[in-house]
């Protein structure tokens, strides 16, 4: 029979096991920030990486679906072109993002920005899983001191017949 | 628990709700946020080898129009602007075309044929398109004498709509029409022999 | 004629189904065997007049019958046959009638198959499917008729959508997703009609299980097949765009997965009723609603149609669906009511809870994401983008606990399992993990994403071999046969078991497909003259000639490079561009050169007129071709997982019979055979 501390430590490594990660694909967004800031002369490398960092959030105008980075369209190469140039020229991921939202709109990022009521979309489903989870852990102990709280009954009243 | 009878069905009314507005939407219409602020500047060529700069205009309203000769809405609209063309002749208007991801001889021969007598630029590696926020053609601004966006149109501009709100803008005085008089008026002739 | 025809099929199915839904509901109320009867030969007709329906389109397409409004909408003289034969759900209208068919075929299935089964349930889930069918037959009567005449008949007509006719693909990836679509109205069925009868609990779930296990296949057929089709057509190197359509196909397939291991729940504990069927209500109304999505034009999509009436229509009857379900499972709230019991935690039953609490945070994130534009609009009064960096972010943390379950689901027994049982199976798979783990970092894989997956990848992999390897060793011992014949022997006995565990394996090989080609993907362009090399990746890419040619329904400019590695010539690869006649912009077609480790994939991109450059996209994508080969591995498996009992008939012994266990060694400390 397991005593209880080891289930629980079942599904605290299972939470953390779920919320390393969560935690960790939340950074490289906030890190790519950071490196921005010191804007250095880029290599070649360092530069297409970047293009294709700001390219990959902001939608292709005539295709709808895709963003500037995967969009084979000549206007996607344009704006990859331009990206391109205003890095080139000393401008911040930030200030390129900028320059695109001023012209377009919210609709060109495709990535909406955390802030105000867009929150909702970034913390909605983390709040649901959070909540979903503390519920299936509750649930599942409680459903797991009825099997108990049964198989005692059926221990005093007769063999197991249940499977 | 009947509460929780009616309660549970009751869930689905924002669902619902939310799609039916959908339903009433067009997912293609998105508003563009330059209206109200100053159209973007740009000097370019023109398709008859002149230069062209959208401040030289300044002082008039401008119709700035982004067209290609594959785009088969652009036939619609073309007539509008020619019509619109001759009735304004003597206002302070002026249409000008700007060529969107097309070639020069192609965007040439499509104008000779269509007719016409405004200019159109030529939009090397589509900045122009871009600082305007242009999602495809036709695409169509109205700018005011003070060189603001006042209104932008996705798809072909219908005749209604273009004399409706040219008319308005050519009522709204300039602010340097209040100021300091009439500046920009020779302007566009400076520039080349435009007709 | 032809108009005349087709039209008067659809007609009479929509009434023959309204008639057989009354008569069959009348039934499930009455138990009049004679209603009952009644029911499933209108469901019988239904489908003879659907098939008479779609055979007069099919006939009328290939023989050019442009006075049939569907034919002069997709039909043209020069289209090759067998696009001509596919265009039937290349538009609206057409796979509307393609998909009322389908929808037609299934429940004519499903009430044969069962016809001397599940008396107390079988009328309502006649009447409900037929009901179904009663508002697609309707969408066709009225706002999607395909069989309006035209008049004056046109010559031609302008043929399908060229992106549609671009890749032989197109005739494979809708009816797979279609079937998987429509099939899920089988599941709904039954479960509406245990809701209706108050059947709630019974052995017609092993029913539901083998009907959702079927549509689940086709639909993971359809989804990776449509991931393949935008591949080697769109040009852009990439498999998923998060696009509202593709999310819309995926919703489903989330909710059914989540229903396929929370049914197991139920057939053994009797408990999770009413999660059932919420579960399976919502995988039919989100089929409905992926429906509504490319039918309404609701939300900017490259795979969107865009028509007048069907929009409301469809939504008309998502409310009709999801009120009159939801107020059922309200009413029948007290005979859903179970006294769920675990035995322990580190249960199998637990893994199966928590694979439900992802599988519907997932549904619930992308289905969020999905309309989130509509809500922004709506309460912020802004046009809002949510697409692949929103997705991605959000999915990869809960597809990697999904990878992790997917393996150690499968390790937990029922019931409890020993602390001794769970270290023997975990000890190893974690070891080889952590090993692996280190190995990919000195490797080089160094993108957090990738390397979590990979390694999350070996754990499940080892924790599954070792689910082969244990029992088979046993069975070696016991029985003293050879590896490979207790494999089989295994497998056999299990099927339903093994089928689902080679399952979870190819779901993982999918897993790391995408994480590696997602990240390690190397892309450039270049614009070269005839006779230019450019060295990429290794791959030393020559352009040979650029020539113009036409074909009876296109033109095309094709541009031919030989690709060497090493100086080693290694193909001739020939991407395009495709001009068809009613399209405005060319359709660039890809060339794509599929190896195990890795992908070239050339797309021509512009080219000059007098033939003088070429300018073309390379693509370096390691490791995509194991998404389609695990897909492979994911059909196969589900499978051989339902080849239980072929034409339908389940196993008679239900709950861990005794003649199984004593067949196969259980390891100490496992409790209960396993089916």
């Amino acid at each position: 029979m397991t005593s209880p501390p080891r289930e629980i430590l079942t599904l605290l490594t299972f939470a953390v096991l779920v919320a390393v990660p969560c935690a960790a694909f939340t950074e490289p967004a906030s890190r790519g920030q950071e490196t921005a800031v010191q804007a250095a002369p880029l290599s070649d490398a360092e530069l297409e990486a970047r293009v294709r960092e700001i390219a990959s959030e902001l939608r292709c105008p005539t295709c709808r679906a895709l963003s500037v980075q995967d969009s084979p369209s000549g206007m996607a190469e344009e704006m990859r072109g331009l990206i391109r140039e205003q890095l080139r020229a000393g401008k911040t991921p930030e200030e390129v993002r900028a320059y695109f939202l001023e012209r377009y709109g919210e609709w060109i990022l495709l990535k909406p920005k955390a802030e105000g009521f867009n929150w909702a979309v970034w913390l909605l489903p983390v709040v649901a899983l959070a909540g979903g989870l503390v519920f299936v852990m509750l649930t599942a102990r409680r459903w797991v001191q009825q099997g108990q709280a049964r198989a005692a009954a059926l221990t005093q009243k007769g063999p197991e017949e249940e499977i | 628990m009947s509460w929780k009878r009616i309660l549970i069905p009751a869930a689905a009314i924002p669902i619902i709700a939310l799609l039916a507005y959908g339903l009433t939407r067009d997912p293609n219409l998105v508003e563009s946020p330059l209206p109200g602020r100053a159209a973007f500047d740009f000097v370019a060529p023109t398709l008859d080898g002149d230069t062209l700069s959208l401040s030289d205009l300044r002082g008039k309203v401008v119709v700035l129009n982004f067209w290609a000769s594959w785009c088969i809405a652009c036939i619609d609209e073309h007539a509008n602007f020619t019509e619109a063309e001759r009735r304004y002749a003597d206002d302070d208007f002026r249409m000008l075309g700007v060529v969107y991801q097309d070639t020069p001889e192609n965007a040439r021969r499509w104008m000779q044929r269509m007719g016409g007598g405004w200019p159109s630029v030529i939009d090397a590696s589509s900045r122009i398109a871009i600082d305007y926020g242009v999602y495809g053609v036709p695409e169509t601004y109205f700018i005011d004498k003070n060189g603001r966006v006042a209104f932008k149109q996705i798809g072909p501009v219908s005749w209604m709509l273009l004399r409706q709100k040219v008319d308005s803008l050519l009522a709204q005085p300039t602010s340097t029409e209040l100021k300091t008089g009439v500046s920009g008026a020779g302007a566009l002739h400076s520039s080349g022999s435009q007709p | 004629m032809t108009n005349t025809i087709g039209y008067l099929a659809i007609i009479l199915a929509l009434f023959l189904s309204l008639a057989g839904a009354a008569a069959a509901f009348r039934a499930a109320k009455t138990r009049s065997s004679a209603l009952t009867l009644l029911g499933r030969r209108a469901a019988y007709g239904v489908f003879g007049l659907a098939t008479l329906s779609i055979l007069t389109m099919v006939f009328a397409l290939v023989a050019h019958d442009f006075s049939v409004s569907y034919v002069a909408q997709v039909g043209s003289r020069s289209t090759p046959l067998f696009y001509t034969v596919i265009s039937l759900w290349s538009s609206l209208d057409g796979s509307i009638l393609f998909w009322g068919w389908i929808l037609a075929g299934y429940t004519a299935t499903v009430v044969y198959i069962y016809r001397d089964r599940y008396r107390e349930l079988m009328p309502a889930v006649t009447g409900t499917l037929l009901a179904v069918n009663v508002f697609f037959w309707l969408l066709l009567a009225w706002p999607a008729n395909p069989f309006q005449p035209v008049f004056p008949v046109p010559p031609d007509g302008p043929g399908p959508n060229p992106l549609l006719q671009n890749h032989p693909f197109m005739g494979l990836h809708p009816p797979l997703l279609y079937l998987g679509y429509v099939g899920m109205a089988v599941p709904f069925a039954f479960g509406f009609a245990s809701l209706i009868t108050g059947v709630v609990g019974g052995d017609w779930i092993r029913a539901v299980r083998r009907w959702i296990m079927a549509p689940w296949i086709f639909l993971t057929a359809g989804i990776v097949a449509g991931a393949w089709w935008s591949y080697e057509v769109l040009g852009w190197g990439g498999y998923w765009a998060w696009d509202p359509v593709e999310n819309a196909s995926f919703l489903p397939w989330l909710v059914a997965t989540a229903f396929l291991h929370s049914i197991m729940v139920q057939e053994r504990r009797q408990t999770l009723k009413t999660w059932n069927i919420l579960l399976v209500i919502a995988t039919f109304l989100l089929t409905l609603f992926g429906t509504f999505l490319t039918r309404s034009g609701i939300l900017a999509s490259v795979h969107a149609f865009t028509e007048g009436l069907i929009g409301p229509f469809f939504l008309g009857f998502i409310t009709v669906v999801l009120v009159v379900s939801l107020a059922l499972v309200a009413w029948r709230s007290d005979q859903l009511r179970s006294e769920p019991a675990l035995d322990s935690l580190a249960s199998r039953e637990t893994a199966f809870l928590l694979n439900n609490l992802l599988l519907v945070a997932f549904t619930f994130t992308v289905l969020l994401g999905t309309v989130y534009p509509l809500i922004a609009e709506a309460l912020r009064g802004v046009k809002v983008s949510v697409g692949a960096p929103y997705f991605n972010q959000m999915s990869i943390p809960i597809a990697l606990a999904l990878i992790f379950l997917t393996g150690v689901g499968p390790a937990l027994p029922w019931r409890r399992g020993s602390p001794d049982l769970l270290a023997r199976k975990f000890l190893w798979p974690v070891a080889v993990a952590v090993l692996a783990g280190l190995a990919f970092w000195l490797l080089d894989v160094r993108h957090l994403g990738a390397w979590a997956t990979l390694v999350l990848a070996v754990f499940a992999v080892g924790l599954l071999v070792g689910e082969f390897w244990r029992p088979a060793q046993a069975r070696r011992r016991a029985h003293g046969e050879g590896w490979s014949r207790a494999v089989l022997n295994l497998t056999a006995k299990n099927r339903r078991r093994y089928g689902g565990y080679v399952v979870h394996l190819g779901i993982v090989v999918i897993a790391v497909g995408i994480a590696l080609s997602s990240t390690y993907r190397r892309e450039r362009e270049a614009t070269l003259q005839p006779g230019e090399t450019v060295v990429f990746s290794g791959y030393q890419i020559r352009l040979d000639s650029l020539y113009a040619g036409r074909e009876p329904h296109r033109e095309f400019a094709e541009a031919a490079f030989s690709v060497a590695r090493d100086g080693r010539p290694l193909a001739r690869m020939t991407p395009r561009m495709n001009y068809y006649p009613m399209s405005t912009q060319p359709i660039g077609t890809p060339h794509v050169r599929t190896r195990p480790t890795e992908d070239l994939y050339l797309t021509l991109m512009a080219y000059a007129r007098d033939g003088s450059t070429a300018t073309v996209n390379i693509i370096v994508n390691p490791m995509v071709v194991w998404i389609w080969i695990g897909g492979g591995v994911v059909a196969l498996g589900a499978l051989f997982a339902i080849s239980t009992a072929a034409g339908g008939a389940e196993p008679t012994r239900s709950r861990g019979s005794s003649t199984e266990r004593q067949a196969e060694p259980v390891e100490a400390g496992v409790g209960g055979a396993e089916r």
